[in-house]
């Protein structure tokens, strides 16, 4: 992992609705090839984050720059390079595997040829060859979510936004799926993930933890759990959660 | 562009793949159609109607033969006095009665002027006036032709002629008004469905993210249901040509080229609603009621505009689909050319530039 290479950083970066502040100046830097996590508890402010990264939110105030573009006047070029995949499991249900994924990778431009050697590889590799043609819709919710994943980086993004995309599965298939996050990371794609599993933040190389708002800490989950003398993340995620003033919903 | 094309063929899958889909697109102009055509419809057939004749002349005779035949009426001739009439519309299923009176021909030839009872069951006022007047266009039809070669004019009734539509028949009246109802429905149902759905299960966000510009997801989305409306439209067409015996006197080509105006103001509608809603099931609801109520009020197929407030036939104004009313009617009826109705057409353009307008600019780019 080369600290050096800064793919994403935001500077009190800021969003808004009305008189609610839903991210309050938040600062910090993601590395080239390193798995964020980016924590905190329901209505923290985390999705509203990544959202503003994404380009899916304009930011009240603040700068950020998302594969060193800026995420004001270039939007398009962030585009271009990242990959996102939402809270809602969305790929089209009612389209096969082989459509899904030949729909996505087609809508980032790959070229028939790219898009036909990647479907191939991408549906062996996921073990679903023989369910190239089924329906999405009728494929069980584990599958769906590895499929996404894998449509999501279809286009070899540099970065990958994962907005709690392990909610609902089983541990078994948490853990595939992570499988597949770090084989991503292998590749060299930056991985900034949003989760409120505890146990996934301990896969992650470094975590931020969002509080009514703000960066409360940011670290390694070792770091962390030393300098809040905790023995898991569960505990240093409850020592800052409680100091939350803010209700979850 | 082959994003583009990709994005098109996604939307065709959507929409083949959708039983609810289809049935709406298919189903649903069919339904009105024959709803519209047989049901609905204002002519009244096989009335049974009971003809007193008193005369019993040659003349008489002709005209109640002409009335016979006629596909409103089923006659049934039958000697009553006044004091009989009453009873006779008390049972019910006789709706009128015409009574021939001593010397008809005589004073048909003679003082050329013959009168002819026709009373009718007004409770049911609007059955009444509609048989009353198959009653004195086809007696003025027959005296113009028992008279023919006669410098004399007899006047028995006023002349009433039906231009365009002599028969009176229905489907003149209903046919352009479903064509706008179900390219309006099924266009403006369609897109905002189709696009809140997608919003509804997250792909919207998906393909935010993506670089694919937002004007192409629009436009992308909005084809397969512009060229499955004009399937639409000549499944209407054939049908009411071929089964409701709409006469289609203008040219083909103007009517398509005006149907697709329609069609895209269609489609501008349902992306603005779906800006604003959030649910398929919300979607439907504002498209039904938006689409359906102001177009049987005020595009005049239902009820004539000429009777209505002057408040309301400034609001009928605001309607595309009345418009669009007008342009049917002089094309498939009259048979007339654009240079007839350009204003109706401009206003209609005019409408659908502006919503077009408006849809893009409202489409968000960003969902918050």
């Amino acid at each position: 992992m080369d600290a050096k290479n800064i793919v994403i950083s935001a500077q009190d970066l800021t969003k808004q609705f009305g008189d609610f502040t839903a991210v309050d100046q938040i600062t910090f830097e993601v590395y080239g090839g390193e798995i964020f996590g980016f924590l905190g508890a329901n209505g923290a402010g985390k999705t509203t984050a990544m959202r503003m990264l994404c380009g899916l939110s304009k930011p009240s105030g603040g700068k950020a720059s998302v594969a060193g573009f800026d995420i004001y006047r270039e939007p398009e070029q962030i585009k271009r390079n990242i990959g996102y995949m939402s809270q809602k499991f969305s790929l089209y249900e009612d389209l096969t595997i082989k459509e899904n994924i030949q729909f996505f990778g087609g809508i980032y431009g790959l070229s028939d040829r790219v898009l036909k050697e990647k479907s191939t590889d991408l549906i062996q590799q996921l073990g679903l060859a023989e369910h190239a043609h089924t329906l999405v819709g009728s494929l069980p919710l584990g599958w769906k979510q590895k499929l996404a994943f894998s449509v999501a980086i279809i286009h070899q993004p540099s970065i990958v936004f994962l907005d709690e995309p392990t909610g609902g599965v089983d541990p078994i298939t948490r853990r595939q799926f992570w499988d597949l996050i770090y084989e991503a990371a292998d590749q060299g794609i930056t991985i900034f993930v949003t989760t409120h599993y505890m146990d996934e933040a301990e896969y992650c190389n470094r975590i931020s933890m969002m509080v009514d708002g703000k960066i409360a800490a940011l670290d390694s989950p070792t770091a962390l759990k030393q300098e809040f003398a905790a023995e898991t993340m569960d505990d240093v995620f409850f020592q800052l959660a409680r100091q939350a003033k803010r209700k979850s919903d | 562009m082959k994003q583009f094309f990709i994005f098109v063929r996604k939307e065709f899958l959507h929409v083949f793949r959708d039983n609810k889909t289809l049935l709406m697109l298919f189903g649903l102009p069919i339904a009105q159609i024959v709803l519209f055509g047989f049901a609905l419809t204002n002519e009244i057939k096989d009335s049974k109607i009971v003809i007193c004749d008193y005369a019993q002349d040659n003349a008489s005779r002709q005209l109640i033969d002409k009335i016979a035949v006629s596909r409103n009426f089923i006659v049934k001739e039958q000697m009553i006095d006044q004091q009989q009439i009453k009873s006779v519309f008390q049972q019910g299923d006789v709706k009128l009665v015409v009574v021939f009176p001593n010397n008809f021909e005589q004073d048909l030839l003679h003082s050329n002027q013959a009168q002819l009872q026709v009373i009718a069951d007004a409770s049911d006022p609007n059955t009444a006036s509609t048989l009353t007047s198959y009653i004195s266009s086809i007696t003025s039809d027959f005296q113009q032709n028992f008279n023919a070669g006669n410098q004399m004019q007899p006047i028995i009734s006023p002349e009433i002629r039906m231009l365009y539509n002599p028969e009176l028949k229905g489907a003149t009246n209903f046919v352009p008004g479903v064509m706008a109802l179900v390219l309006l429905l099924v266009c403006v149902l369609m897109t905002s469905v189709s696009i809140v759905r997608e919003k509804e299960k997250g792909t919207m966000e998906i393909l935010l993210v993506s670089p694919m510009n937002p004007l192409t997801v629009i436009i992308a989305k909005a084809i397969p249901y512009f060229f499955l409306s004009l399937i639409n439209l000549t499944v209407i067409l054939l049908m009411s040509v071929f089964l409701l015996d709409m006469p289609m006197n203008g040219s083909l080509l103007l009517l398509y080229l005006v149907s697709s105006i329609l069609i895209l103001c269609a489609l501008s509608l349902g992306l603005l609603i779906s800006n604003v809603t959030e649910s398929q099931q919300a979607a439907m609801l504002i498209s039904l009621m938006a689409m359906l109520l102001p177009t049987v009020l005020f595009s005049g197929f239902m009820f004539p505009l000429e009777n209505m407030p002057v408040a309301l036939q400034v609001v009928a104004n605001a309607v595309p689909s009345k418009w669009y009313y007008i342009i049917v009617k002089s094309i498939m009826i009259k048979g007339v050319g654009f240079l007839s109705i350009w204003k109706e057409t401009l206003v209609l353009s005019g409408m659908t530039l502006f919503l077009l307008l408006v849809s893009f600019k409202k489409f968000k780019i960003r969902l918050q």
